[in-house]
């Protein structure tokens, strides 16, 4: 019974929780509300666990699979089931989860609950998004999700964080509205049922393939986000308070990746290769072009946003060149950028919280003051410069390795992230970390507290983890991926 | 035995998690302890290992764990033992150890005592994970391992803004070796399919005669892309030109881990994998063509650049990227074998002569320009007769150890029919006499003449405690003889066996070896051939312009300024890549950004769109006026417009 409802599990859990964390009130029972907000985000990451442990790594058909009709009018079901890829993601989830909810914990000081309430609802939403099998339902997710993000933004955001919601809103409200459209199309297509795995199965001629991908295109790539639709990112990270931007860089972009994954990839297989020299180009912009904007950034967040995106390039690049290097390299890439963008950003949320600045002037000599927080944050960003023994390496790695088979100038292009990745990030560790204390308020600073380095420790037991073997996230995915592959190689035009 | 071999890499890496994690709670004394425990236990059982392969000739090779498996191919962390990996054990740790003992009198009053412990030991735990690998990835590990723990090291005094800057500059020029390195990986992967050493090299003679396309229309021979790609990571390790910028600067870093690092270990990293790759690189002659031009040219420009520099250890770090030219040469002419027994040579005679500069700047209260010291030899007697230890080495004089690798690059370079070896062999045998020049220079300045400190200084001039003169004692004693003892056994012995491989056509080693009669006629046809001469003549230079005639070197310097200047400041390069690449990134960065990102992008198209939305807006709301009569009147326009289309379609 457990084990048969577990993925509704995962997703109501937190989504009743969060309501639940509401009805606590106003920031008179903060203290209950952190409490209780941190007891579901547990429970809810170790329901998420017999997904793992029950998990069969040999077939690449959908487990822990519920099906119930829910608008027969439509043929709108609910119908849940993970692979390994998704699997993954779901994991993330839930840990990312317990991790914000940790790092908010005396930072969040007004509506508590509100604050509290919006991440474990957004995590039961986002565990919806990554293991639905209908395609509306699908959509209902992915749109709901939109709306805790923006409140988040909204409301314990910064100073011109009106201006980020709209935009992120915007963007990403309209990539969406295509998607819905192409939905639909392929509803009559597949006999009137928006069964993704049916959508599978349907043959498409090359026209229709090409404006549903280019449909498809336009929702994920804004959320991935890819070159030129990712000016909302920046914005958005630095408005966002730093749980906000934990979900935001770990979470939701993998949306998008996700989504090429799940739709474009299999359903439109003949698309996907013909428009493989959009997706390449494009994904090689990211990494370089991005890669150099990110270096010129003062603002710490700003950087690791740039960065997050040159690194989500590396995700669709490994996508599109159509080998088991490249999509395992671009699962394992989105898993890692999950703990290395998520720690960034909590290590510029201790400073933050401390001295109210993201301004990388500000800062310099930290180590002074602040060596276990220094030392932590060597690993993280050593992680982002793709160093072997971290997770970062591992996704850059294989996706190289697939790149080359394809073409050795999307290599050597790509390969240039082991230079601007190591340049930005470490130039920006040398400004903030070492160097003399030159302002008074660095001198004042104390070292990362309890609380700190327990999420500081979860996060880079689990980088190095995913560096030194990730073997086991491998063996996860490598069914669902080749099943994946079988169903991009095979052509649905019609003979 | 395989506990053993494990055990080696695990000892440094435990003595470096102790002293790092828990350097609070065991004090000083506990983490240099721990750490030194550690590289001792690695060290012995690395004789032990050398000792099993050397005597029993025992092999190993296989896997300790499954890294991961992608589209069905393992890609696993596993050792390879045999004859180069165990020469290379023994010099890692070794000097590894030394250095950790002078540690202990070199950074004794530093606040980072604990840190800098961890910091070494580790180093040493990354660089045997690269020479036990074996394959490509663990290699690749170990290879950034050491650019992490070297990176660490030189900004170790963190508060100095040149140290923080030389570390990212290190960084980023290694990192610039390891993309193409890396990049040769991928083709290793591709064409091989595997990335385990022994099924490479034995799959590697098939694709002698196969090509590839990088540029449409030209056909590049697989195997040369292959060994260039990786050439250009061993480039960036090795110091070779044009990525040698970063070792002059890493001088920067406590004296130390320019011993361990910066001379003896980490340097040769990129030496040892080309002589580890050499059944890739024998099948390549445009490969090894490079390598020999490439080797040769660092060997004479930087020697050049050592004539000059005043700073003792700059002066070091500049006979160190030389010597790696050398080396570099050597693989160049497929003498493998020699290429290593230099590496090994040179690891104890450079080791030592960074360390006893160290003891030199302990005694002069951290003042490092030669032009301040000076009779330095009746105040520190061990490390001035140790100095001379190494500096004859370095210059190749015998029966010192440098005398005889030196003497056989040359010689194989003299054999060779490469193309480029002629170029080598006139640079190899002129950067014999820059070098015994400037190191002979330098031991003048320093040692010899009239004391030119300051009175206080003066005043305070010892000897460095046991600690620091224990190792150079330990390493004067290689330096000396290392090189008479085992010329026969490595290179006419036959110790390397199947660990080199060298085709026949390729073999000046053996040519060599034809015609050698023993140590006694080596040594006696050394002194008469032109490498010794050279030698001489260049410490007879230095002895006549620095203690016989003192005034001349000004005058020289007068009369040969734009040489000088160009020299002194090593050709340019420095200012070169700051002003293309570092400036040439950050203004192309910014442009991207203000221009395509918050201009175009953010400017036209997002707010752009959002401005026309909002005119649209603007104008559709003047029309809900809310008077009736509007309304009205354009009811009855529209039941007009209808009234006419209906009546006239």
């Amino acid at each position: 019974m457990f084990i048969n409802s577990a993925l509704s599990l995962a997703i109501w859990l937190p989504i009743v929780g969060g309501i639940a964390v509401l009805a606590t009130g106003d920031d008179r029972n903060a203290p209950l509300a952190r409490r209780l907000s941190l007891l579901i985000a547990i429970a809810s990451f170790l329901a998420t666990l017999p997904l793992y442990t029950g998990f069969d790594i040999h077939t690449a058909a959908m487990q822990f699979v519920e099906h119930r009709v829910w608008i027969p009018a439509f043929n709108i079901d609910y119908y849940l089931g993970v692979d390994g890829i998704s699997l993954l993601l779901v994991l993330l989830t839930s840990f990312s989860t317990v991790l914000v909810v940790i790092s908010a914990w005396r930072v969040i000081e007004t509506r508590v609950a509100q604050y509290m309430a919006a991440f474990l609802i957004m995590e039961g939403l986002m565990i919806g998004v990554f293991s639905a099998l209908d395609a509306i339902l699908f959509y209902v997710f992915w749109e709901a999700m939109l709306i805790p993000m923006f409140i988040i933004i909204g409301v314990w955001g910064g100073p011109n964080r009106v201006y980020a919601t709209f935009k992120f809103f915007l963007y990403t409200l309209l990539g969406s509205v295509l998607m819905l459209v192409a939905f639909i199309y392929l509803y009559y297509q597949a006999g009137q049922s928006f069964d993704i795995l049916a959508f599978h199965a349907v043959r498409l001629g090359m026209t229709e393939q090409i404006l549903i991908f280019l449909a498809f295109l336009m929702a994920f790539a804004v959320k991935v986000p890819m070159w030129p639709v990712h000016t909302w990112l920046p914005d958005a990270h630095v408005e966002a308070p730093t749980g906000g931007s934990v979900i935001l860089a770990a979470l939701m972009l993998k949306m998008g990746a996700y989504g090429f994954l799940r739709f474009s990839l299999p359903i439109l297989p003949d698309a996907s290769h013909e428009l493989a020299w959009l997706m390449i180009g494009l994904s090689l912009i990211a990494i370089v072009y991005i890669g150099l904007v990110a270096l010129v950034q003062e603002d710490m967040k700003k950087l690791i946003a740039y960065s997050s995106i040159a690194h989500m390039g590396f995700v669709t690049l490994g996508l599109f060149i159509f080998n088991a290097q490249g999509v395992e390299g671009a699962v394992v890439q989105m898993i890692s950028h999950g703990f290395v963008s998520g720690a960034l950003f909590l290590c510029v949320g201790v400073l933050y919280d401390r001295l109210h600045s993201r301004m990388i002037a500000d800062y310099g000599g930290v180590a002074e003051r602040m060596p276990v927080f220094a030392s932590f944050m060597m690993l993280f960003a050593m992680a982002n410069a793709g160093l072997p023994g971290t997770s970062g390496f591992v996704g850059e790695f294989l996706v190289i390795l697939g790149a080359f088979q394809a073409n050795v100038w999307y290599a050597v292009l790509a390969g240039t992230t082991l230079v601007f990745g190591a340049a930005y990030t470490l130039w920006m560790y040398k400004r903030v970390i070492f160097g003399a204390v030159r302002h008074e308020k660095v001198a004042t600073l104390e070292d990362a507290n309890g609380r700190e380095i327990l999420f500081l420790t979860l996060l880079a037991a689990a980088v190095l983890a995913m560096g030194l073997w990730p073997n086991p996230f491998l063996d996860i995915m490598h069914v669902s991926v080749e099943n994946l592959l079988k169903l991009t190689a095979v052509s649905k035009l019609s003979p | 035995m395989q506990n053993v071999y494990l055990a080696i890499p695990l000892a440094c890496l435990a003595g470096a998690l102790v002293s790092g994690l828990l350097g609070k709670v065991i004090g000083r004394a506990g983490a240099a302890a721990a750490a030194i425990l550690g590289v001792a236990v690695a060290c012995a059982l690395s004789f032990v290992v050398f000792h099993d392969v050397m005597v029993a000739g025992h092999h190993f090779n296989g896997p300790v764990y499954t890294w991961g498996v992608s589209g069905g191919v393992p890609m696993e962390i596993g050792f390879l033992i045999d004859p180069l990996t165990a020469i290379m054990l023994v010099v890692v740790t070794f000097v590894s150890l030394m250095v950790h003992i002078y540690t202990i009198g070199y950074m004794h009053d530093d606040s980072g005592y604990q840190r800098f412990f961890s910091y070494i030991a580790l180093f040493t735990f990354a660089m045997l994970i690269l020479v036990m690998s074996n394959n490509f990835l663990q290699l690749f590990f170990g290879w950034e391992a050491v650019g992490l723990v070297s990176y660490l090291l030189i900004g170790f005094w963190y508060t100095r803004d040149s140290a923080t800057f030389a570390q990212l500059k290190a960084f980023l020029v290694n990192r610039v070796g390891d993309l193409g390195f890396l990049l040769g990986i991928a083709a290793v992967f591709m064409y091989f399919n595997t990335l385990d050493y022994r099924a490479v090299f034995a799959i590697a003679p098939q694709f002698a005669t196969a090509t590839m396309q990088i540029v449409p229309g030209v056909d590049w021979q697989v195997m040369t892309v292959i060994c260039l790609l990786l050439f250009v990571g061993a480039m960036g390790k090795s110091a070779q030109v044009p990525l040698h910028v970063w070792l002059p600067d890493s001088m920067e870093g406590p004296t130390p881990i320019s011993a361990l690092i910066h001379a003896a270990t980490m340097v040769t990293a990129g030496v040892f994998m080309v002589a580890r790759m050499s059944p890739l690189y024998e099948l390549s002659e445009t490969a090894l063509s490079v390598v020999l031009v490439i080797g040769a040219t660092t060997a004479i420009t930087m020697a050049l650049v050592g004539v000059v520099q005043n700073d003792i250890k700059r002066i070091v770090a500049y006979s160190t990227l030389s010597q790696l030219g050398y080396m570099m040469v050597a693989l160049g002419v497929s003498a493998y074998s020699v290429g290593i027994f230099h590496l090994m040579t040179h690891a104890f005679f450079k080791a030592l002569l960074f360390l006893a500069a160290g003891s030199v700047i302990i005694a002069m209260h951290h003042e490092q320009d030669i032009r301040k010291m000076g009779g330095l030899k009746k105040y520190m007697p061990v490390t001035f007769v140790t100095a001379w230890a190494g500096s004859l080495a370095l210059a190749g004089i015998p029966p010192f150890a440098g005398f005889f690798s030196k003497d056989m690059i040359i010689e194989a370079v003299h054999y060779s029919q490469l193309p480029g070896s002629g170029f080598a062999y006139a640079a190899v045998l002129a950067g014999v006499f820059i070098t015994a020049f400037y190191s002979f220079r330098m031991l003048f300045l320093v040692f010899h003449g009239k004391p030119r400190m300051d009175d206080h200084t003066k005043h305070h001039l010892r000897e460095s405690p046991w600690v620091v003169t224990g190792p150079l004692v330990l390493l004067a004693i290689p330096s000396f003889l290392i090189g008479l003892l085992t010329i026969e056994p490595l290179l006419f012995g036959g110790y390397f066996a199947d660990a080199l491989k060298v085709l026949p056509a390729h073999d000046v080693v053996g040519r060599i070896s034809r015609g050698y009669q023993g140590l006694g006629p080596f040594i006696a046809h050394g002194l008469q051939s032109p490498p010794f001469m050279l030698a001489a003549a260049g410490v007879l230079l230095a002895w006549l312009l620095y203690i016989r005639y003192p005034q001349l070197p000004d005058r020289i310097r007068a009369r040969t300024q734009p040489l000088y200047d160009l020299l002194l400041n090593k050709y340019y390069a420095d200012e070169f890549n700051d002003f293309v690449f570092a400036r040439g990134a950050r203004g192309l960065g910014r442009w991207f950004w203000r221009i395509g990102d918050v201009k175009l992008i953010d400017g036209m198209a997002v707010n752009g769109t959002a401005r026309v939305v909002g005119w649209v807006a603007a104008a559709v709301r003047q029309v809900q006026s809310g008077y009736v009569y509007h309304y009205a009147f354009a009811m009855i326009l529209g039941v007009f417009l209808l009234i006419t289309f209906f009546l006239h379609r």
